[in-house]
């Protein structure tokens, strides 16, 4: 028999961290910090729009793109959040969640040999995707000491005739790292002058705790050359619609749109008709859920900061990501020991990158209780470890 | 934070959760104990927090507790509107609360009692034989799902993954 699998797919990194989730979600009596999903249910409005959608019936294909009505929601929220103006019949796409788009950027951008500059950690799927797309992945470590941020310098440096797409996946899973506008600027530079298109990956933009989220898009000579990206799933809690949006430049879109077309058809109608409820009135909701975020951000670095936790402060998300590297040992093998132990589930920082090495990622997309009983667990754990090595 | 930003984080929380504790509370709003409970207590001065109360299923704690609404329409009395008459009804301490409505009638009061014949007794021998009062209508509560925001039916489980990307 021929061998029935692409070499591409197959040589493509198995991602390591799943046998670890598998193991994990496998254990009934484990607590967790690991999850990348709000605790809040999706707004009621939302839910309950989606069950009149069924309902009336609306239960056919939309137009590939989209939903006009949503398309022109997208806009007027985008226009109104982040101050970038889009054309809803040309520069928008509705997709299956936001990896949907960062999956279509790649497929329409990107010729075989492209180099694409991924800042890791970042989310798992930028990689993968750019090599489905033969495209070249070029990693760019970020730092601990730089807050996670990317640098111009760091960007320079990575930056070869062959680039042509930079990731800017901020605010950041799982670093939780945010860029103002001060460091997007000399980012912005750096961009132009070397003529490179930005896939701007914007679904944590509702949850910025440093003053509102701002987006690349928005600069000068910049909306012409980023795909913005963003979503339903985390800033309205509704991770399991599977609902997000790519907006940018028409010629970009179209070609976006009909792969779109042929792989998806459409996003799912009832999905979207939610999503236009969500955005014309839960505004107040989206705030009252980041204000919960939070507040349980400002708790969980109140207690690293107790238990002697090393851990930079990020304003964005709904992650921290605290050092463990005074305990000697690997990101994999601390998260295993601390499941192992203590039953309670974080997901190591090589999850998103080499350079996550020494970090763990730890969600803050739970209730008070649960974090007081997880963090509890977690302090004895380190005591122990630290007793240990004296 | 300003001052009148952190009582409204304050109200906030805790209209939700009385039990609060202060220190959480302080460091989850970005401010420190003494400053939220000093809000708080002039909160409680000015009548912005009027009480802490607990919400009790009864029914769970095995007693049969029943709630009743009553509409009363009430000749509103010369000089003292509604107010007086008002007053003599929110002083019975099984009155849970008394509102003035627009529409129809013109209080609405909700009553807990332990019987059907306590809250049957109060009506008619409280509340009809008082002057001002036309007329009465009562309603027994059969099942509360939702109250004081809270709703009291059994809640889902979470099914969230353990861990997800």
């Amino acid at each position: 028999m021929k061998n029935p699998l692409s070499q591409k797919v197959v040589q493509l990194e198995p991602s390591g961290i799943r046998k670890f989730f598998d193991v994990v979600n496998e254990m009934k009596d484990a607590i967790s910090l690991g999850v990348g999903e709000p605790d809040f249910d999706t707004p009621w409005r939302i839910r309950e729009e989606g069950i009149y959608t069924l309902e009336r019936g609306r239960t056919f294909y939309t137009s590939n793109a989209g939903l006009m009505e949503l398309k022109v929601e997208i806009t007027k929220y985008l226009k109104n959040r982040v101050n970038v103006s889009y054309d809803p019949k040309s520069e928008v796409l509705v997709t299956v969640g936001g990896s949907e788009a960062i999956d279509m950027m790649f497929r329409a951008m990107i010729d075989p040999g492209d180099e694409v500059l991924i800042p890791q950690p970042s989310y798992v799927s930028y990689l993968p995707c750019a090599v489905m797309a033969d495209g070249v992945p070029v990693v760019i470590p970020l730092k601990n000491e730089n807050q996670f941020k990317l640098t111009a310098e760091e960007l320079e440096a990575a930056i070869t005739p062959k680039t042509k797409i930079l990731v800017m996946p901020f605010p950041n899973n799982p670093t939780g790292a945010i860029m103002t506008r001060e460091d997007l600027a000399p980012i912005v530079d750096v961009v132009i002058k070397n003529d490179l298109y930005v896939l701007s990956d914007e679904i944590y933009s509702e949850l910025s705790y440093m003053g509102d989220h701002v987006s690349i898009a928005s600069f000068p000579g910049m909306k012409e050359r980023t795909i913005l990206v963003n979503g339903f799933s985390k800033g309205f809690a509704m991770t399991g619609w599977r609902l997000g949006y790519a907006c940018g430049p028409a010629p970009i879109i179209e070609q976006m749109t009909k792969i779109h077309q042929y792989a998806i058809m459409c996003a799912p109608t009832n999905s979207q008709y939610a999503a236009v409820e969500g955005l014309k009135n839960c505004m107040g909701e989206v705030q009252k859920m980041r204000e919960a975020y939070n507040q349980r951000r400002r708790y969980l670095m109140h207690e690293f900061k107790r238990m002697g936790l090393e851990c930079f402060e990020p304003y964005g998300a709904f992650y921290v990501f605290p050092s463990i590297k005074e305990f000697g040992m690997t990101s994999e093998e601390f998260a295993t020991r601390f499941l192992e132990e203590e039953k309670v589930a974080v997901v190591p920082g090589t999850a998103f990158g080499e350079c996550g090495e020494g970090f763990l990622r730890i969600s803050y997309a739970y209730s008070l209780e649960d974090l007081k009983e997880a963090l509890g667990r977690l302090e004895h754990f380190i005591t122990r470890l630290r007793a240990g090595k004296k | 934070m300003a001052n009148k930003e952190t009582r409204r984080a304050i109200l906030n929380y805790i209209e939700k959760n009385s039990k609060a504790d202060l220190g959480d509370l302080a460091i989850m709003l970005g401010t420190d104990e003494v400053t939220i409970a000093n809000e708080i207590q002039d909160m409680e001065k000015e009548q912005i927090i009027c009480g802490y109360h607990t919400l009790i299923d009864w029914d769970k704690a095995g007693s049969d507790m029943i709630t009743a609404l009553i509409e009363v329409r009430v000749t509103p009395q010369r000089d003292q509107g509604f107010d007086k008459i008002a007053e003599r009804i929110y002083n019975f301490p099984e009155v849970t609360s008394v509102y003035l409505i627009s529409g129809g009638y013109d209080l609405l009061i909700t009553l807990e009692g332990w019987t059907l014949k306590d809250v049957s007794q109060f009506v008619s021998e409280k509340l009809a034989p008082v002057e001002a009062i036309m007329s009465t209508a009562t309603y027994f509560i059969l099942k509360k799902y939702k109250d004081h925001g809270t709703i009291m039916v059994p809640q889902k489980k979470p099914e969230r993954m353990l861990v997800t990307p």
